[in-house]
Protein backbone atom coordinates (compact mmCIF):
# COMPACT_ATOMS: atom_id res chain seq x y z
CA UNK A 1 0.00 0.00 0.00
CA UNK A 2 0.97 2.95 -0.60
CA UNK A 3 2.63 5.91 2.15
CA UNK A 4 0.14 8.78 2.74
CA UNK A 5 2.38 10.89 4.69
CA UNK A 6 2.43 14.01 3.80
CA UNK A 7 6.65 13.47 4.05
CA UNK A 8 6.08 12.38 0.32
CA UNK A 9 5.16 15.31 -1.24
CA UNK A 10 8.21 16.81 0.01
CA UNK A 11 10.57 15.28 -3.10
CA UNK A 12 7.82 16.67 -5.61
CA UNK A 13 7.65 20.21 -4.16
CA UNK A 14 11.63 20.37 -4.39
CA UNK A 15 11.10 18.83 -7.54
CA UNK A 16 8.93 22.04 -8.77
CA UNK A 17 11.57 24.33 -7.18
CA UNK A 18 14.49 22.79 -8.87
CA UNK A 19 12.72 22.92 -12.57
CA UNK A 20 12.05 26.44 -12.02
CA UNK A 21 15.72 27.12 -11.21
CA UNK A 22 16.77 25.09 -13.93
CA UNK A 23 14.37 27.79 -15.83
CA UNK A 24 15.29 30.55 -14.49
CA UNK A 25 19.12 29.95 -14.52
CA UNK A 26 19.31 29.05 -17.72
CA UNK A 27 17.57 32.29 -19.23
CA UNK A 28 20.05 34.23 -16.92
CA UNK A 29 23.03 32.68 -17.86
CA UNK A 30 21.91 32.38 -21.54
CA UNK A 31 21.57 36.36 -21.15
CA UNK A 32 24.93 37.12 -20.26
CA UNK A 33 26.69 34.94 -22.74
CA UNK A 34 24.46 35.94 -25.80
CA UNK A 35 25.26 39.19 -28.55
CA UNK A 36 22.36 41.86 -28.70
CA UNK A 37 22.60 43.78 -31.41
CA UNK A 38 20.01 46.64 -31.84
CA UNK A 39 17.78 46.92 -34.52
CA UNK A 40 14.10 48.24 -34.97
CA UNK A 41 12.99 46.22 -37.52
CA UNK A 42 14.31 43.21 -35.82
CA UNK A 43 12.05 44.18 -32.28
CA UNK A 44 8.78 44.39 -34.71
CA UNK A 45 6.74 41.43 -34.62
CA UNK A 46 6.08 38.82 -37.29
CA UNK A 47 3.38 40.06 -40.06
CA UNK A 48 4.83 38.00 -43.78
CA UNK A 49 7.16 40.57 -44.13
CA UNK A 50 5.18 43.71 -44.17
CA UNK A 51 4.60 46.24 -41.21
CA UNK A 52 2.41 44.84 -38.28
CA UNK A 53 -0.74 46.93 -38.67
CA UNK A 54 -2.53 47.84 -35.35
CA UNK A 55 -2.55 45.68 -32.48
CA UNK A 56 -2.94 41.96 -32.05
CA UNK A 57 -4.90 41.83 -29.11
CA UNK A 58 -7.80 41.97 -31.04
CA UNK A 59 -11.21 40.50 -29.96
CA UNK A 60 -11.42 36.87 -31.08
CA UNK A 61 -14.91 34.37 -31.30
CA UNK A 62 -17.06 33.74 -27.83
CA UNK A 63 -16.98 30.42 -28.77
CA UNK A 64 -13.22 29.68 -27.16
CA UNK A 65 -15.23 31.03 -23.93
CA UNK A 66 -17.95 28.82 -23.95
CA UNK A 67 -15.71 25.37 -24.93
CA UNK A 68 -13.26 26.70 -21.89
CA UNK A 69 -17.19 26.81 -19.41
CA UNK A 70 -18.00 23.48 -20.71
CA UNK A 71 -14.89 21.84 -19.74
CA UNK A 72 -14.50 23.24 -16.35
CA UNK A 73 -18.26 22.27 -16.22
CA UNK A 74 -17.65 18.67 -17.34
CA UNK A 75 -14.27 18.25 -16.12
CA UNK A 76 -15.69 18.36 -12.33
CA UNK A 77 -18.15 16.21 -13.13
CA UNK A 78 -15.17 13.37 -14.34
CA UNK A 79 -13.01 14.36 -11.33
CA UNK A 80 -16.30 13.03 -9.23
CA UNK A 81 -15.50 9.53 -11.53
CA UNK A 82 -12.27 8.98 -9.58
CA UNK A 83 -12.51 8.52 -6.48
CA UNK A 84 -15.95 6.35 -7.06
CA UNK A 85 -13.35 4.25 -9.54
CA UNK A 86 -11.10 3.68 -6.43
CA UNK A 87 -13.20 2.55 -4.21
CA UNK A 88 -15.09 0.67 -6.88
CA UNK A 89 -15.01 -2.85 -4.91
CA UNK A 90 -16.06 -1.38 -1.58
CA UNK A 91 -19.33 0.08 -2.83
CA UNK A 92 -20.83 -2.68 -4.37
CA UNK A 93 -24.17 -2.23 -6.18
CA UNK A 94 -25.28 1.16 -4.65
CA UNK A 95 -21.92 2.46 -5.90
CA UNK A 96 -22.27 1.14 -9.57
CA UNK A 97 -26.53 2.47 -9.66
CA UNK A 98 -25.67 5.65 -8.34
CA UNK A 99 -22.69 6.13 -10.68
CA UNK A 100 -25.24 4.98 -13.64
CA UNK A 101 -27.69 7.48 -12.55
CA UNK A 102 -24.88 9.91 -12.59
CA UNK A 103 -23.90 9.48 -15.67
CA UNK A 104 -27.11 9.60 -17.23
CA UNK A 105 -27.49 13.08 -15.72
CA UNK A 106 -24.07 13.96 -17.36
CA UNK A 107 -25.83 12.74 -20.77
CA UNK A 108 -28.76 14.60 -20.39
CA UNK A 109 -26.67 17.69 -19.70
CA UNK A 110 -24.35 17.07 -22.39
CA UNK A 111 -26.79 16.47 -24.74
CA UNK A 112 -29.34 19.80 -23.96
CA UNK A 113 -25.57 21.67 -25.09
CA UNK A 114 -25.28 19.65 -28.02
CA UNK A 115 -28.71 20.73 -29.15
CA UNK A 116 -28.14 24.29 -28.07
CA UNK A 117 -25.81 24.86 -30.50
CA UNK A 118 -22.92 24.89 -27.48
CA UNK A 119 -20.56 22.15 -29.71
CA UNK A 120 -21.23 24.17 -33.29
CA UNK A 121 -17.71 25.12 -34.70
CA UNK A 122 -18.51 27.69 -37.74
CA UNK B 1 22.69 15.49 9.71
CA UNK B 2 20.00 13.00 8.63
CA UNK B 3 17.41 15.63 7.85
CA UNK B 4 20.55 16.74 5.32
CA UNK B 5 21.40 13.93 3.78
CA UNK B 6 17.76 13.00 3.06
CA UNK B 7 17.68 16.26 1.59
CA UNK B 8 21.42 15.78 -0.84
CA UNK B 9 19.59 12.38 -1.62
CA UNK B 10 16.62 13.85 -3.16
CA UNK B 11 18.31 16.15 -5.12
CA UNK B 12 20.89 13.75 -6.36
CA UNK B 13 17.31 11.06 -7.43
CA UNK B 14 15.79 14.25 -9.26
CA UNK B 15 18.77 15.34 -10.74
CA UNK B 16 19.60 11.79 -12.41
CA UNK B 17 15.89 11.77 -13.23
CA UNK B 18 15.87 15.47 -14.55
CA UNK B 19 19.14 14.56 -16.80
CA UNK B 20 17.48 11.18 -18.05
CA UNK B 21 14.07 13.01 -19.14
CA UNK B 22 16.45 16.12 -20.88
CA UNK B 23 18.86 14.12 -22.28
CA UNK B 24 16.28 11.49 -24.12
CA UNK B 25 14.44 15.05 -25.22
CA UNK B 26 17.29 15.77 -26.87
CA UNK B 27 17.86 12.27 -28.58
CA UNK B 28 13.91 12.15 -29.33
CA UNK B 29 14.69 15.03 -31.63
CA UNK B 30 17.47 13.70 -33.16
CA UNK B 31 15.23 10.42 -33.47
CA UNK B 32 12.21 11.83 -35.07
CA UNK B 33 14.55 14.17 -37.84
CA UNK B 34 16.09 10.60 -38.47
CA UNK B 35 13.13 8.32 -38.48
CA UNK B 36 11.43 10.98 -40.48
CA UNK B 37 14.42 11.36 -43.04
CA UNK B 38 14.06 7.55 -43.60
CA UNK B 39 10.56 7.42 -43.88
CA UNK B 40 10.97 10.10 -46.51
CA UNK B 41 13.92 8.84 -48.39
CA UNK B 42 16.18 10.89 -46.85
CA UNK B 43 18.94 11.11 -44.77
CA UNK B 44 17.77 13.23 -42.06
CA UNK B 45 20.69 15.42 -39.65
CA UNK B 46 24.35 13.58 -40.75
CA UNK B 47 27.08 16.53 -40.64
CA UNK B 48 27.39 16.71 -36.73
CA UNK B 49 29.24 13.48 -35.20
CA UNK B 50 28.96 9.84 -37.19
CA UNK B 51 25.66 10.30 -38.62
CA UNK B 52 24.77 13.25 -37.02
CA UNK B 53 25.12 11.36 -33.49
CA UNK B 54 26.23 14.83 -31.69
CA UNK B 55 23.37 17.29 -33.67
CA UNK B 56 21.02 17.45 -30.69
CA UNK B 57 24.23 18.95 -28.74
CA UNK B 58 24.90 20.68 -31.00
CA UNK B 59 21.60 22.58 -31.21
CA UNK B 60 21.38 22.85 -28.11
CA UNK B 61 24.84 24.89 -27.59
CA UNK B 62 23.60 27.39 -30.52
CA UNK B 63 20.05 28.11 -28.65
CA UNK B 64 21.75 28.95 -25.75
CA UNK B 65 24.22 31.49 -27.75
CA UNK B 66 21.61 33.20 -29.45
CA UNK B 67 20.03 36.85 -28.96
CA UNK B 68 16.73 36.25 -27.18
CA UNK B 69 14.38 38.77 -29.29
CA UNK B 70 11.30 40.20 -27.17
CA UNK B 71 9.44 41.98 -29.44
CA UNK B 72 8.30 45.59 -28.87
CA UNK B 73 4.73 45.48 -27.67
CA UNK B 74 5.23 42.10 -25.96
CA UNK B 75 4.28 42.25 -22.28
CA UNK B 76 7.79 41.19 -20.86
CA UNK B 77 7.16 39.35 -17.65
CA UNK B 78 4.74 36.86 -18.78
CA UNK B 79 6.94 36.62 -22.62
CA UNK B 80 9.89 34.99 -20.23
CA UNK B 81 8.06 33.17 -17.80
CA UNK B 82 5.44 31.57 -20.25
CA UNK B 83 7.97 28.98 -21.62
CA UNK B 84 8.90 28.07 -18.01
CA UNK B 85 5.40 27.63 -16.89
CA UNK B 86 5.12 25.55 -19.91
CA UNK B 87 8.38 23.30 -19.09
CA UNK B 88 7.77 22.51 -15.31
CA UNK B 89 4.61 20.79 -15.65
CA UNK B 90 6.55 18.76 -18.47
CA UNK B 91 9.28 17.98 -16.34
CA UNK B 92 7.93 17.16 -12.51
CA UNK B 93 5.28 14.85 -13.77
CA UNK B 94 8.32 12.33 -14.28
CA UNK B 95 8.05 12.32 -10.25
CA UNK B 96 5.56 9.50 -9.58
CA UNK B 97 6.30 7.28 -12.85
CA UNK B 98 7.84 4.08 -11.77
CA UNK B 99 10.59 3.31 -14.26
CA UNK B 100 11.45 -0.50 -13.20
CA UNK B 101 10.94 -2.79 -9.99
CA UNK B 102 14.45 -3.36 -8.80
CA UNK B 103 15.85 -0.62 -6.56
CA UNK B 104 19.08 0.82 -7.59
CA UNK B 105 21.99 0.39 -4.33
CA UNK B 106 25.25 2.39 -4.76
CA UNK B 107 27.19 2.30 -1.66
CA UNK B 108 25.14 2.43 1.31
CA UNK B 109 22.43 4.42 -0.14
CA UNK B 110 19.36 3.31 -2.62
CA UNK B 111 17.86 4.73 -5.29
CA UNK B 112 13.99 3.79 -5.12
CA UNK B 113 12.89 3.04 -8.86
CA UNK B 114 10.64 5.98 -8.50
CA UNK B 115 11.04 9.30 -6.94
CA UNK B 116 7.99 9.31 -4.72
CA UNK B 117 5.14 7.14 -4.59
CA UNK B 118 2.09 9.81 -3.48
CA UNK B 119 -0.63 7.61 -3.96
CA UNK B 120 -2.85 10.48 -6.17
CA UNK B 121 0.05 9.66 -8.46
CA UNK B 122 -2.38 9.72 -11.90
CA UNK B 123 -4.38 12.74 -10.58
CA UNK B 124 -0.90 14.97 -9.60
CA UNK B 125 0.52 14.07 -13.50
CA UNK B 126 -2.81 15.05 -15.00
CA UNK B 127 -3.29 18.12 -12.59
CA UNK B 128 0.31 19.66 -13.92
CA UNK B 129 -0.17 18.49 -17.65
CA UNK B 130 -3.19 21.21 -17.41
CA UNK B 131 -1.12 24.12 -15.88
CA UNK B 132 1.02 23.57 -19.02
CA UNK B 133 -1.82 25.18 -21.24
CA UNK B 134 -1.44 28.45 -19.25
CA UNK B 135 2.42 28.72 -20.68
CA UNK B 136 1.04 28.14 -23.88
CA UNK B 137 -1.81 30.47 -23.95
CA UNK B 138 0.27 33.16 -22.01
CA UNK B 139 2.56 32.86 -24.51
CA UNK B 140 0.35 33.06 -27.10
CA UNK B 141 -0.97 36.59 -25.87
CA UNK B 142 1.94 38.53 -24.61
CA UNK B 143 3.71 38.43 -28.01
CA UNK B 144 1.28 40.41 -29.21
CA UNK B 145 1.61 39.00 -32.48
CA UNK B 146 -1.46 37.82 -34.23
CA UNK B 147 -0.24 34.10 -35.26
CA UNK B 148 0.82 33.97 -31.69
CA UNK B 149 -2.55 34.76 -30.18
CA UNK B 150 -4.50 32.72 -32.72
CA UNK B 151 -2.39 29.52 -31.81
CA UNK B 152 -2.08 29.91 -28.22
CA UNK B 153 -6.34 30.18 -28.23
CA UNK B 154 -6.39 27.15 -30.55
CA UNK B 155 -4.04 25.13 -28.63
CA UNK B 156 -5.71 26.08 -25.06
CA UNK B 157 -9.38 25.04 -26.35
CA UNK B 158 -7.73 22.01 -28.15
CA UNK B 159 -5.96 21.05 -25.00
CA UNK B 160 -9.06 21.46 -22.89
CA UNK B 161 -11.35 19.87 -25.55
CA UNK B 162 -8.82 16.71 -25.04
CA UNK B 163 -8.48 16.40 -22.11
CA UNK B 164 -12.26 15.46 -21.08
CA UNK B 165 -11.74 12.41 -22.95
CA UNK B 166 -8.27 11.75 -21.56
CA UNK B 167 -9.43 11.67 -17.97
CA UNK B 168 -11.95 9.62 -18.83
CA UNK B 169 -10.28 6.83 -20.56
CA UNK B 170 -7.91 6.72 -17.34
CA UNK B 171 -11.10 5.87 -15.25
CA UNK B 172 -11.02 2.14 -16.52
CA UNK B 173 -7.17 1.82 -15.32
CA UNK B 174 -8.30 3.09 -12.00
CA UNK B 175 -11.12 1.17 -11.95
CA UNK B 176 -9.29 -2.57 -12.48
CA UNK B 177 -6.54 -1.21 -10.42
CA UNK B 178 -8.58 0.21 -7.58
CA UNK B 179 -5.88 2.90 -6.73
CA UNK B 180 -4.62 6.04 -8.53
CA UNK B 181 -1.00 5.76 -7.60
CA UNK B 182 1.45 4.41 -10.39
CA UNK B 183 3.03 1.81 -8.25
CA UNK B 184 0.17 0.08 -7.29
CA UNK B 185 -1.75 0.52 -10.97
CA UNK B 186 2.12 -1.09 -12.34
CA UNK B 187 1.85 -3.96 -9.42
CA UNK B 188 -1.65 -4.75 -10.67
CA UNK B 189 -0.79 -6.08 -14.17
CA UNK B 190 2.19 -8.82 -13.24
CA UNK B 191 1.87 -12.00 -14.30
CA UNK B 192 2.50 -11.60 -18.34
CA UNK B 193 0.91 -9.78 -21.13
CA UNK B 194 -2.70 -10.77 -20.64
CA UNK B 195 -3.11 -9.52 -17.48
CA UNK B 196 -2.29 -5.62 -19.28
CA UNK B 197 -4.71 -3.34 -18.89
CA UNK B 198 -4.72 -2.60 -22.44
CA UNK B 199 -6.30 -6.26 -23.19
CA UNK B 200 -9.83 -5.19 -21.53
CA UNK B 201 -9.61 -1.71 -21.77
CA UNK B 202 -8.82 -1.66 -25.47
CA UNK B 203 -11.36 1.32 -26.67
CA UNK B 204 -9.94 2.96 -23.25
CA UNK B 205 -6.62 3.06 -24.80
CA UNK B 206 -7.00 3.90 -27.92
CA UNK B 207 -8.79 6.92 -27.42
CA UNK B 208 -6.11 7.57 -24.69
CA UNK B 209 -3.55 7.37 -27.56
CA UNK B 210 -5.86 9.84 -29.75
CA UNK B 211 -6.24 12.24 -26.44
CA UNK B 212 -2.16 11.61 -25.76
CA UNK B 213 -1.61 12.79 -29.44
CA UNK B 214 -3.83 16.27 -29.48
CA UNK B 215 -2.57 16.77 -26.09
CA UNK B 216 1.43 17.12 -27.14
CA UNK B 217 -0.09 19.26 -29.99
CA UNK B 218 1.42 16.19 -32.46
CA UNK B 219 0.20 15.48 -35.78
CA UNK B 220 -2.85 14.78 -37.23
CA UNK B 221 -3.59 17.31 -34.42
CA UNK B 222 -1.14 19.89 -34.46
CA UNK B 223 -3.30 22.54 -35.03
CA UNK B 224 -2.10 25.37 -32.56
CA UNK B 225 1.57 24.86 -34.80
CA UNK B 226 0.17 24.88 -38.33
CA UNK B 227 2.62 25.99 -40.81
CA UNK B 228 0.81 26.77 -43.90
CA UNK B 229 -1.59 28.85 -41.58
CA UNK B 230 -0.06 30.23 -38.46
CA UNK B 231 3.77 30.71 -39.61
CA UNK B 232 4.92 28.82 -35.66
CA UNK B 233 2.04 29.13 -34.03
CA UNK B 234 2.25 30.20 -30.46
CA UNK B 235 6.05 30.72 -30.51
CA UNK B 236 6.63 32.33 -33.76
CA UNK B 237 7.80 35.24 -31.68
CA UNK B 238 10.25 33.25 -29.57
CA UNK B 239 13.61 32.75 -30.23
CA UNK B 240 16.98 31.58 -28.17
CA UNK B 241 16.69 29.89 -24.98
CA UNK B 242 12.76 30.53 -24.56
CA UNK B 243 12.31 29.23 -27.90
CA UNK B 244 14.25 25.99 -26.98
CA UNK B 245 11.75 25.50 -23.81
CA UNK B 246 8.79 25.24 -25.68
CA UNK B 247 10.45 22.83 -27.84
CA UNK B 248 11.75 20.81 -24.38
CA UNK B 249 8.21 21.01 -22.88
CA UNK B 250 6.52 19.85 -25.96
CA UNK B 251 9.14 16.66 -26.16
CA UNK B 252 9.30 16.00 -22.90
CA UNK B 253 5.20 15.91 -22.43
CA UNK B 254 5.57 13.41 -25.34
CA UNK B 255 7.37 11.37 -23.37
CA UNK B 256 5.17 11.85 -20.35
CA UNK B 257 2.12 10.91 -21.82
CA UNK B 258 3.85 7.60 -23.51
CA UNK B 259 4.94 6.72 -19.80
CA UNK B 260 1.57 7.12 -18.53
CA UNK B 261 0.14 5.36 -21.60
CA UNK B 262 2.49 2.76 -20.51
CA UNK B 263 1.84 2.45 -16.68
CA UNK B 264 -1.58 2.70 -16.76
CA UNK B 265 -2.07 -0.02 -20.45
CA UNK B 266 0.87 -1.87 -20.98
CA UNK B 267 1.67 -3.30 -17.67
CA UNK B 268 4.50 -0.70 -16.62
CA UNK B 269 7.80 -2.22 -16.23
CA UNK B 270 6.62 -5.98 -16.31
CA UNK B 271 7.53 -8.39 -19.26
CA UNK B 272 4.92 -9.87 -21.31
CA UNK B 273 5.86 -13.38 -20.84
CA UNK B 274 6.20 -14.44 -17.12
CA UNK B 275 9.59 -16.00 -18.88
CA UNK B 276 11.26 -13.25 -19.94
CA UNK B 277 11.24 -11.99 -16.88
CA UNK B 278 15.15 -12.34 -16.55
CA UNK B 279 15.50 -8.86 -18.48
CA UNK B 280 15.52 -6.29 -16.41
CA UNK B 281 12.41 -4.35 -15.88
CA UNK B 282 13.32 -0.41 -16.69
CA UNK B 283 14.35 -2.22 -20.20
CA UNK B 284 10.76 -3.19 -20.54
CA UNK B 285 9.25 -0.12 -19.53
CA UNK B 286 11.57 1.93 -21.71
CA UNK B 287 11.11 -0.42 -24.77
CA UNK B 288 7.21 0.30 -24.23
CA UNK B 289 7.58 4.20 -23.58
CA UNK B 290 10.33 3.77 -27.10
CA UNK B 291 7.99 1.94 -29.19
CA UNK B 292 4.88 4.78 -28.13
CA UNK B 293 7.48 7.74 -29.32
CA UNK B 294 7.99 5.59 -32.28
CA UNK B 295 4.52 5.19 -33.37
CA UNK B 296 3.64 9.20 -32.44
CA UNK B 297 6.61 9.92 -34.96
CA UNK B 298 5.65 7.37 -37.42
CA UNK B 299 2.15 9.06 -37.71
CA UNK B 300 3.54 12.47 -38.41
CA UNK B 301 4.69 10.69 -41.82
CA UNK B 302 1.84 9.32 -42.42
CA UNK B 303 -1.50 11.36 -41.36
CA UNK B 304 -2.44 14.66 -42.84
CA UNK B 305 -3.29 17.60 -40.81
CA UNK B 306 -7.33 17.94 -39.38
CA UNK B 307 -9.30 21.19 -39.76
CA UNK B 308 -9.81 23.23 -36.67
CA UNK B 309 -13.62 22.49 -36.60
CA UNK B 310 -13.24 18.93 -37.46
CA UNK B 311 -10.82 18.71 -34.62
CA UNK B 312 -12.89 20.11 -32.00
CA UNK B 313 -15.95 18.20 -33.13
CA UNK B 314 -14.42 14.99 -33.27
CA UNK B 315 -13.15 16.01 -29.53
CA UNK B 316 -16.88 16.63 -28.15
CA UNK B 317 -18.84 14.30 -30.43
CA UNK B 318 -17.06 11.09 -30.72
CA UNK B 319 -14.39 10.80 -28.42
CA UNK B 320 -16.54 12.06 -24.88
CA UNK B 321 -19.64 10.18 -25.59
CA UNK B 322 -17.60 7.02 -26.37
CA UNK B 323 -14.92 7.46 -23.45
CA UNK B 324 -18.39 7.45 -21.22
CA UNK B 325 -20.41 4.57 -22.64
CA UNK B 326 -16.41 2.74 -21.85
CA UNK B 327 -16.66 3.61 -18.46
CA UNK B 328 -20.56 2.25 -18.29
CA UNK B 329 -19.96 -0.72 -19.94
CA UNK B 330 -16.66 -1.28 -17.77
CA UNK B 331 -18.38 -0.44 -14.76
CA UNK B 332 -20.97 -2.88 -15.41
CA UNK B 333 -19.04 -5.70 -16.61
CA UNK B 334 -16.29 -5.69 -13.53
CA UNK B 335 -19.27 -5.59 -11.20
CA UNK B 336 -20.80 -8.57 -12.44
CA UNK B 337 -17.30 -10.48 -13.02
CA UNK B 338 -16.23 -9.53 -9.16
CA UNK B 339 -19.67 -10.93 -8.04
Amino acid sequence: MTDPQPISYLPIFIFIVLSVLFGVGTLVISYFVQPRIFNRSKLSTYECGSEPVSDARNPFPARYYIIAMLFVIFDIEIIYLYPWAVVFNKIGLFGLVEMIIFIVLFLIAYVYVWKKGGLAWD
Amino acid sequence: MDTVFQIVFILVHIAIIMGGVLLHVAYLTLAERKILGDMQDRLGPMEVGWHGILQPIADGIKLFFKEDIIPSGTNKIIFSAAPILSLVPALIGFAVVPFGRDSLHIGNVTFAPVLTDINIGILYILAFASLGAYGVLLGGWASNSKYSLLGGLRSAAQVISYELPLGLALVGPILLSQSLSMVSMTDAQGGGFWNWFVIVQPIGFVIYVICALAETNRLPFDLPEAESELVAGFFTEYSGMRFAFYFLAEYANMILVSSIATVAFLGGWHAPFPFLEFIPPIFWFMGKVYALLFFFIWLRATVPRLRFDQLMGFSWKIMLPLALANILVTSIVAYFVRQ
